[in-house]
């Protein structure tokens, strides 16, 4: 209900919002959780295994029960928290984990069944009948799994990412954080202060209390201002800092739109890394619950929750308050509660020497020993002594002490360290370098404490950075002394929850023990305690003191759970922002894209390039059809490719030739100036890297060209060789990939093609290059095939690519002949043997694919040595030869070949096909394929094999050069 | 992770190719021991403590470095460029 | 005067949102130098007419004649002049590689905090770095304070207009919401 006067919402703007289909009243500023306490919704959801009914627990991203779906226009997200969801008008939100409706859940029954549910059930039952388990058990077990829904579309949503740096990062904006940037801003330091709420102040703006003799809040407000003012800090609500990472690096979730209507580009969240050089945790702490029977139920929750619903929202979940306590914390809330004008009906203190409260009943040395109320708490019984009593009450609130947020100091394999005093785990120093935790989160637990803690943080800080410091006063607050009597659970032989969102219970853990996982992360693991959203935050330190006690041992000697990235959930888009769909990685497109578009080629993905698998003729109904045609068109007039994808590596210097000696396998250095030659580039272990021909323009000017994917490869492995081996050679190179377009024309009427562009014939000899001028543009022309046809490539800068592009198409197919794709371009090269990545894939040498020759005796290059290990020749390798099969039928590349009468299987293989294709010109299959000791087996049949696609067919093995075995038609 | 390039500065990790060991500087003579080449190509020392790596700053300066961290504490020791000469 | 026709990289008109301008900066003659070793004193000599000398990393140095912008290990980008003859200096055209996108406005900085890793607040006027734009290589000068021209590969030039847009589109939703 709400309460008059409290609260910092804003009643002035009134927004609705439904749950479960009831459209309910709220204020902005509320969250879905203060709005549903606000309606008097005691129940939002049903626990994970035993469908328990379940209402709020807390107050913040902890929250372990309120886990909602949040429905959206075109999208939905499944266990949203409903203490971090704020409430927009419109929003809808919807239960989980019932049907058909949270009052009745059909699967309340697990509850029944609590004894054969517990702690590793699944290791001791749907065992038998065996075959029960593929056809029933597991297909119930999935259905009853899992947490949350998705709506099954793509999250069209926008997702950003991005950098920041700063000097100081403080994560968090509570007492501590807030004094802690204020004295490193003063200073100069560039500061970003994150908050995980949409409001900064932390625990002041729910407990109130005074700062300087004036309210908390003012206070707050008025650094507040100070902060927003300087240049030289960054504010960032509604951001949690999920990670710690290597060398000031963190990971933070921002929530960007979220708390909105959607609204055209707005982000939904944004996935932030921070670099900072000195941090500061000011997270604060989480309040503990007490383990007894049936905590569980609605109305029950943390006493610090109910004082930030109170002053932060100006909402009470109940009328007849209870509270359940080992420590002076719930006091606070009692006041705070009782001077709103809420009845506070008593306060069950555990300890023996608990102090008076006015105006409620205070029972020391007491205990709460079980609930009833089933959709919502209706009374306790309390132990005293030998006595028990029952108090009737709506809502009761647990006090169980502090806990310290630890987590980022532990993800870079940090421990924390048990402080007895405080009953509580604290940061270890130096967990994180450069990390400085204070406040609450390194166990102060007064305002007081907190202040003093983040000046002193700050002021270090700036030290560790050499920088100047500044004056801060340390200001007057509270600072009682933190009072705890340990107490984590009541004994009982029933239920009693420490997970609330795992379901596991005090049983579970004394479950484990006796069956021997008595080791904290055993335990953790049999029991799924810790491992549910909230990541322990409710029950990690409880359960370790469960477990402790039940194996005998001090809570220390049993150990700690540490905690890994992120803090709270992180969406999947956040981190993939900007990643969907064409996103993905950058693309690159050809000069020719639109053109090649505009005639209907469908474009297929070369690495990060588009290119034409083949054009489309009208009347053409297949690829094949249209790949058939353009191979008898450029074998029979002339075909245009642009084959501006390969990679160019522009060389210079007086030492650029004795450094292709040394990269490639044969010599370069001989080459005469105006030609090119075909060269062998192997990795340092002997096998080829790439291959590709290289031409020299001038006599200390080279062009390099790669296979299109290895163009950044070969650049990495030329900058290595360079820089490690001869980085005091005249020799220099730069990759000039992007400044060319570059156009294959090939086919017999090439050369009449290329003389009607030039105005003059081309007069190249076969590999040979020479720089041309083709209607005014300086370009470069060489004669090099990849066709098996009289061939040229045709280079323009890349501004007249189009131009160019266009008017080689037009006057190709004035001549009968016209543009072929990435489909033809493939059989005219398989049809002439001619090798890609394909056979050359990594683990081929230069002996396999018959290059051995290649490798020149008189130098020294790249993997000359390694080459000639044992093994690495021989005929034991598996070296390249042609296939054609006997009967009219399709191969498959990936298919593996076989003796003609051998069982095909593992130990029999004797090879693998690497490309395959229909050839319109010898009017057959054709295979490349490496089989071992290929070349002494010409002539020979082989079965070849494709398991998975059904493909069992005898082949011939011939010379891997089908078509002009002679290279009559290239030299023509 | 973070690397403090020689020539452009402290650069996150996304901007460097990580190579391998820097064993791979010390490449044999031609004529080596078989035994040589093996080592050279295939084995390597696994500590847990200081390592010595060969990055490229593929996205930076094209520089390749030799990088000195400690593969239990993560710091990071020392960052050279291979070659001398200018940046 | 050539025949064939021209075609820009891009070809797109400038977009503005949030007071801040992405648009293709026109065509500029870019050569590469590479000094061969113990050269870069002989460069910056043959630069003097122009009013240049070779860059130390990470800077540019301005003229009336052009721009020369550090661009990597031992290698810089001449924007403008021809370079000088007979350079002892490994000399490419690069006119046609890259896209020239310039970003100018009280946004640019946050628009390129969404992409380039770098800590741009010490991103001085006169400052040159080779970094990434996201998954993409980036020459990135800054002009003056809150004006930066990126460069990026040619054939990437609409994935890096897309992306400056998105980013730009974002920061101009968050303005667009009241507190």
């Amino acid at each position: 209900m709400r309460v008059d006067g409290k609260g910092r919402i804003d009643r002035t703007k009134p927004v609705s919002f439904s749950f479960d289909g009831r459209t309910l009243p709220a204020y902005k500023g509320d969250t879905l959780a203060s709005a549903l306490i606000a309606n008097d919704v005691r129940l939002v959801g049903r626990s994970f295994k035993y469908h328990r009914p379940r209402g709020i627990l807390t107050a913040g991203s902890e929250e372990p029960n309120a886990m909602v779906e949040i429905i959206g226009a075109s999208n939905q997200t499944p266990n949203v928290r409903a203490t971090v969801q704020e409430v927009f008008e419109g929003l809808a939100a919807r239960s989980q984990n019932r049907w058909p409706n949270l009052t009745w859940d059909v699967m309340q029954v697990n509850d029944l069944a609590a004894p054969l549910l517990s702690a590793g059930f699944y290791y001791k039952t749907f065992m038998w009948p065996r075959a029960f388990w593929e056809g029933l058990y597991e297909p119930l077990i999935r259905r009853a799994a899992g947490l949350g829904s998705l709506s099954g579309k793509h999250d069209e949503g926008a997702y950003e990412k991005a950098w920041a740096h700063c000097d100081l990062l403080v994560i968090g904006a509570g007492p501590t954080g807030l004094i802690a940037a204020l004295t490193a801003a003063r200073a100069g330091a560039d500061v970003i202060l994150c908050d995980e709420t949409a409001e900064m102040g932390g625990r002041l703006l729910s407990d109130g209390g005074e700062i300087d003799g004036k309210p908390a809040a003012d206070w707050v407000a008025q650094t507040l201002a100070e902060l927003s003012g300087l240049p030289n800090v960054r504010m960032m609500t509604r951001t949690t800092v999920t990670g710690a990472y290597d060398d000031g690096t963190f990971g933070a979730l921002e929530r960007v739109g979220l708390h909105r209507r959607p609204r055209p580009n707005l982000p939904r969240e944004c996935f932030w890394r921070i670099v900072a050089k000195r941090s500061i945790l000011a997270a604060g702490a989480l309040e503990r619950a007490i383990a007894f029977e049936n905590n569980d139920r609605p109305g029950i929750m943390m006493a610090s929750a109910l004082t930030t619903y109170l002053n932060r929202y100006g909402v009470v979940p109940g009328k007849n308050v209870t509270l359940f306590a080992n420590n002076d914390g719930a006091r606070i809330t009692a006041r705070a509660l009782m001077q709103a004008g809420v009845r506070v009906a008593a306060i069950v203190d555990s300890r023996e020497d608990a102090p008076e409260e006015p105006g409620t009943t205070v029972h020391r040395g007491a205990r709460v020993i079980g609930t009833k109320g089933r959709l919502g708490v209706t009374e306790i019984t309390v132990r005293k002594g030998t006595t028990d009593f029952r108090i009737a009450t709506d809502c009761l609130g647990l006090a169980g002490g502090w806990n310290p947020t630890v987590h980022l100091t532990c993800h870079m394999n940090g421990r924390p360290r048990w402080a007895e005093s405080l009953a509580a785990f604290v940061p270890s120093d130096g967990a994180i370098p450069g990390m400085i935790a204070a406040g609450s989160a390194n166990g102060s637990f007064s305002t007081q404490g907190c202040l003093a803690a983040g000046i002193v943080a700050a002021r270090q800080s700036l030290e560790a950075m050499g920088h100047n410091t500044s004056d801060v006063d340390v200001p007057v607050a509270d600072d009682a002394p933190y009072r705890i009597a340990p107490l984590w659970a009541v004994p009982t032989k029933k239920r009693a929850w420490l997970d609330f969102a795992n379901d596991v219970t005090t049983k579970d853990v004394a479950l484990s023990a006796q069956e021997g996982f008595r080791s904290v992360e055993h335990m953790k693991r049999y029991t799924t305690q810790g491992m549910a959203p909230d990541q322990g935050k409710n029950s990690n330190v409880a359960a370790l003191a469960v477990l402790a006690d039940v194996t005998g041992r001090a809570i220390p000697e049993t150990g700690t759970t540490t905690f890994r990235p992120p803090f709270t959930p992180v969406s999947i888009a956040s981190m993939g922002a900007g990643g969907r769909a064409d996103g993905f990685a950058p693309q690159r497109f050809l000069t020719s894209d639109q053109a090649s578009r505009d005639r209907g080629a469908p474009m297929i993905e070369a690495g990060l390039w588009y290119r034409p698998s083949y054009f489309p003729k009208p009347g053409e109904a297949t690829w094949r059809e249209a790949c058939d045609r353009e191979v008898r068109m450029v074998r029979g007039a002339v075909g245009v490719a642009d084959v501006s994808t390969l990679g160019k590596i522009d060389l210079q210097g007086r030492d650029a030739g004795r450094f292709l000696d040394f990269i490639y396998t044969n010599t370069f250095s001989t080459l005469p100036v105006g030609r090119v030659r075909y060269g062998l580039m192997l990795r340092e272990d002997g096998h080829v890297l790439d291959d590709g021909t290289t031409a020299r323009l001038a006599e200390d000017h080279w062009l390099m060209t790669t296979t299109t994917a290895a163009a950044g490869l070969v650049m990495r492995h030329l900058e290595f060789v360079h820089q490690v081996f001869c980085a005091d050679w005249d020799v220099r190179f730069i990759s000039v990939t992007e400044q060319w377009a570059q156009f294959a024309v090939a086919g017999p009427q090439s050369r009449a093609l290329l003389t009607s562009a030039l105005g003059k014939a081309p007069g190249l000899p076969f590999m040979g290059v020479t720089p041309v001028t083709i209607q005014g543009v300086q370009g470069r022309l060489f004669r090099i095939s990849f066709s098996g046809e009289e061939g040229y490539e045709i280079a323009v800068p890349t501004r007249f690519g189009e131009a160019l592009f266009r008017d080689l198409t037009a006057r190709a197919e004035t001549m009968g002949g016209g543009l072929y794709g990435m489909e033809a371009l493939n059989v005219l090269r398989i049809e002439k043997g001619f090798i890609t990545h394909a056979e050359i894939h990594g683990r081929t040498t230069a002996f396999d694919i018959g290059m051995e020759k290649m490798v020149s005796a008189k130098k020294e290059c790249i993997g000359k040595a390694a080459a000639a290990r044992p093994g690495m020749v021989g005929p034991e390798r598996d070296q390249l030869v042609g296939l054609k099969p006997l009967t009219d039928t399709p191969i498959s590349a990936g298919a593996h070949l076989f003796a003609q009468s051998a069982v095909a299987n593992r130990e029999n293989d004797q090879g693998y096909v690497t490309s395959v294709c229909w050839s319109p010109t010898l009017s057959s299959s054709l295979g490349l394929a490496f089989l071992k000791n290929g070349r002494a087996r010409h002539g020979e049949t082989v079965r070849l094999v494709d398991h998975l696609r059904k493909i069992d067919v005898l082949c011939t093995v011939t010379d891997p050069v089908f078509h002009d075995p002679a290279g009559e038609k290239l030299r023509a | 992770m973070r690397l403090n390039c020689p020539h452009c500065g402290p650069r996150d990790r996304r901007e460097f190719y990580y190579y391998g060991s820097a064993d791979y500087l010390n490449r044999p003579a031609a004529d080596a021991a078989l035994q040589a080449w093996d080592d050279y190509l295939h084995n390597r020392d696994n500590p847990a403590g200081v390592t010595q790596d060969l990055w490229y700053h593929e996205q930076g300066c094209t520089a390749w470095l030799k990088v000195k961290r400690n593969t239990v504490t993560h710091e990071i020791l020392s960052v050279e460029p291979v070659a001398g000469g200018a940046a | 005067m050539p025949d064939l026709i021209a075609k820009p990289a891009l070809g797109r008109a400038p977009m503005t949102m949030a007071a801040t301008t992405l648009a293709e900066a026109a065509w500029t003659r870019i050569t590469s130098i590479a000094p061969f070793p113990g050269q870069a004193g002989s460069i910056s000599a043959a630069l003097a007419p122009l009013d240049l000398s070779f860059p130390p990393a990470n800077r540019f140095v301005q003229s009336a004649f052009g721009r020369i912008a550090w661009s990597g290990r031992e290698q810089a980008f001449l924007f403008g002049p021809e370079a000088p003859p007979n350079l002892a200096a490994a000399v490419t055209d690069q006119s046609d590689a890259w896209v020239m996108l310039d970003l100018t406005g009280p946004q640019a900085q946050a628009v390129l905090a969404r992409l380039v890793p770098l800590d741009l607040r010490a991103a001085t006027p006169g400052m040159a770095f080779r970094t990434a734009l996201n998954h993409m290589p980036l020459l990135v000068m800054v002009d003056h304070a809150q004006v930066f021209r990126l460069l990026t590969f040619r054939s990437m030039a609409r994935t890096a207009w897309h992306e400056l847009q998105d980013a730009l589109s974002g920061i101009d939703a968050r303005l667009g919401l009241k507190a």
